[in-house]
């Protein structure tokens, strides 16, 4: 089941700096939504807020709600290693776990977390989530090979298999493609019109093409200069983002005048 | 007149000078300083070799290997270092239970957790302690072990004690390193996969890192399997095998090289062919030789077992 993430006036900061200020937004569930803006803008620190990520650098923190189906992230009771296993996340680099298989790394949610799993569920979940990330039939006869033997593309659909593996209502991922050739980022955004019929998906990305390509909904998020907040400047279909943006900044990112 | 669009007399486009004679002389000294530093480094170190080999082979035998000096007088070529050996190996051993776990716990916490003045405190005083005089850390084990059990206290605890204290910078040192060496995004990868933090260090950071690990291990071994002076102060000599880490003075291979270095040539009567006057020299080189034969067994194991845990790469 996927869900929708409404977000409510969220400030992030590094210390006492403020990186990303004041956005508030909802992301419909089953659909793709692009992050876009220029580098430094501060998109990739609002996505990783979406999973509280952000925590994890030291003396970071994070004012306001965000809401998955009406239940607040950082409401005081909430684990993030709970929100975590909820909300998966495809990192801009493909990571693979280096000492494992590419079947363990498939499993490392599970295996990592000492859970418990007979033999056969084990190669039953490996094939749903390879299936599922479109790595199966290439991987299928060297699962136990280690993850890292394979080419770029086929590590980053590792990634995806591994964050699917742990049943996540809500996939995040931050620029997932730019560390790819472009055969391997079709495959990709092949996989994310697949996936997006169970989950829902937030993508950040620098590549204005995919993003008109692959989400229904965008999000145009600016900076106005160094050492000042990255906002949310506006946020619709993405149809409507290309073709008519209500904002004439919108309008000069995408068509190249900046950024 | 029309202007010329190419003229045929220019200079090409393209040219590389040779190289000039002055760096031709400067490279040809540089490369002749390189190697004569390579060479006087490597001197002592192929000499001591030669010497530990030839002279160490004189004595080595299984028989020497299998036992002790108990009872062995005068010049006979009988006895061994079985005692000795047997007081290393489990003297070395229990430092490293005791500094290992410390050691890499403390690396641990200065590079997963510690954050502000506390990681710095730890920092700091570690690389104090890896500057401490091995006599000093004897001292400390044998003042401490005076104030609990009282003044004649010697066993092999103590010494291993003291060889921990030198051996725990070493540990954190190295550990810290290579923990440092493990890349972020594969914390972040197992976090993002809803493991808890504890998880992650142990089963992705440390698994990770295992290898590394290893050698660092290794390497605070080699720096306190031959100290002499601690164990001289904390566990005495002996010429019997003692497998007792808590009662008892025991030998070590160190020491045992010092004392029978001391006793110095044995008088011997003329025409008693079964006395060496040589006998102690002698067994301080064999002992010598086991002890660098140890410190390389010790490495290769190492070695094996980094190999085995080593990240897998390519495709084979």
């Amino acid at each position: 089941m996927a869900q929708r993430i409404d977000v409510k006036d969220l400030n992030i900061y590094y210390g006492s700096f403020l990186a990303v200020a004041d956005v508030s937004m909802h992301i419909a569930p089953r659909a793709v939504t692009a992050l876009i803006g220029p580098s430094g803008c501060g998109k990739s620190t609002f996505l990783r807020t979406l999973n509280r990520m952000h925590e994890v650098i030291p003396g970071t923190r994070v004012e306001g709600t965000v809401a998955v189906e009406g239940v607040n992230l950082y409401g005081s009771d909430v684990d993030p290693v709970a929100v975590r296993r909820h909300i998966g996340m495809v990192f801009q680099r493909p990571n693979p776990f280096p000492t494992m298989s590419i079947a363990d790394n498939v499993l490392a949610g599970v295996k990592l977390n000492n859970r418990r799993m007979s033999k056969s569920d084990a190669a039953d979940l490996v094939e749903e989530s390879l299936v599922g990330a479109n790595l199966w039939n290439e991987v299928k006869d060297r699962l136990e090979k280690p993850g890292s033997s394979l080419s770029g593309g086929q590590q980053q659909r590792l990634c995806i298999a591994r964050a699917i593996a742990v049943k996540p209502q809500i996939l995040l991922m931050d620029e997932p493609c730019s560390a790819l050739d472009p055969i391997s980022t079709l495959a990709i955004e092949d996989l994310m019109q697949e996936l997006k019929d169970e989950y829902t998906i937030v993508i950040v990305t620098h590549n204005m093409q995919q993003a008109a390509r692959v989400s229904e909904q965008t999000a145009f998020f600016n900076i106005e200069g160094t050492g000042k907040p990255g906002r949310l400047i506006e946020m619709d279909d993405t149809r409507t983002m290309f073709s008519s943006p209500a904002k004439q900044e919108t309008e000069d990112y995408i068509s190249g005048r900046f950024g | 007149m029309a202007v010329s669009t190419a003229t045929p007399t220019a200079a090409p486009a393209f040219q590389l000078e040779g190289v000039g004679t002055r760096r031709r002389v400067v490279n040809g000294v540089m490369t002749v300083l390189v190697v004569l530093a390579f060479v006087l480094a490597m001197t002592p170190l192929i000499s001591v070799t030669w010497s530990v080999i030839a002279e160490g082979f004189k004595q080595l035998s299984p028989y020497f290997l299998t036992h002790s000096m108990r009872g062995v007088v005068g010049g006979a070529e009988t006895g061994g270092i079985y005692h000795a050996m047997l007081g290393t190996v489990l003297i070395t051993l229990a430092a490293t239970v005791i500094s290992v776990p410390i050691g890499l716990f403390a690396a641990v916490y200065l590079v997963e957790y510690g954050k502000g003045p506390l990681a710095r405190w730890v920092t700091f005083f570690v690389d104090v302690m890896t500057g401490i005089p091995s006599i000093v850390a004897g001292l400390f084990a044998y003042a401490l072990f005076a104030v609990l059990l009282g003044p004649s206290a010697k066993f092999g605890l103590i010494g291993a004690v003291a060889l921990s204290v030198l051996m725990t910078p070493v540990v954190v040192r190295s550990s810290e390193e290579m923990l440092r060496l493990v890349p972020n995004e594969l914390r972040e990868a197992a976090l993002a996969l809803g493991v808890p933090k504890w998880l992650t260090v142990v089963k992705v950071v440390l698994r990770t890192a295992v290898a590394g690990l290893t050698t660092g291990v290794m390497i605070a071994i080699a720096r306190v399997i031959g100290e002499t002076a601690p164990l001289l102060l904390t566990v005495g000599f002996t010429d019997s095998i003692n497998r007792n880490l808590f009662e008892g003075r025991m030998m070590t291979l160190p020491v045992f090289i010092y004392s029978s270095w001391h006793k110095g040539y044995v008088p011997c009567n003329a025409g008693d062919l079964a006395c060496n006057t040589n006998i102690n020299f002698e067994r301080a080189w064999a002992a010598a030789l086991t002890l660098i034969v140890i410190v390389m067994l010790l490495n290769l194991v190492a070695r094996l077992i980094a190999r085995f845990f080593a990240p897998k790469t390519g495709t084979h």
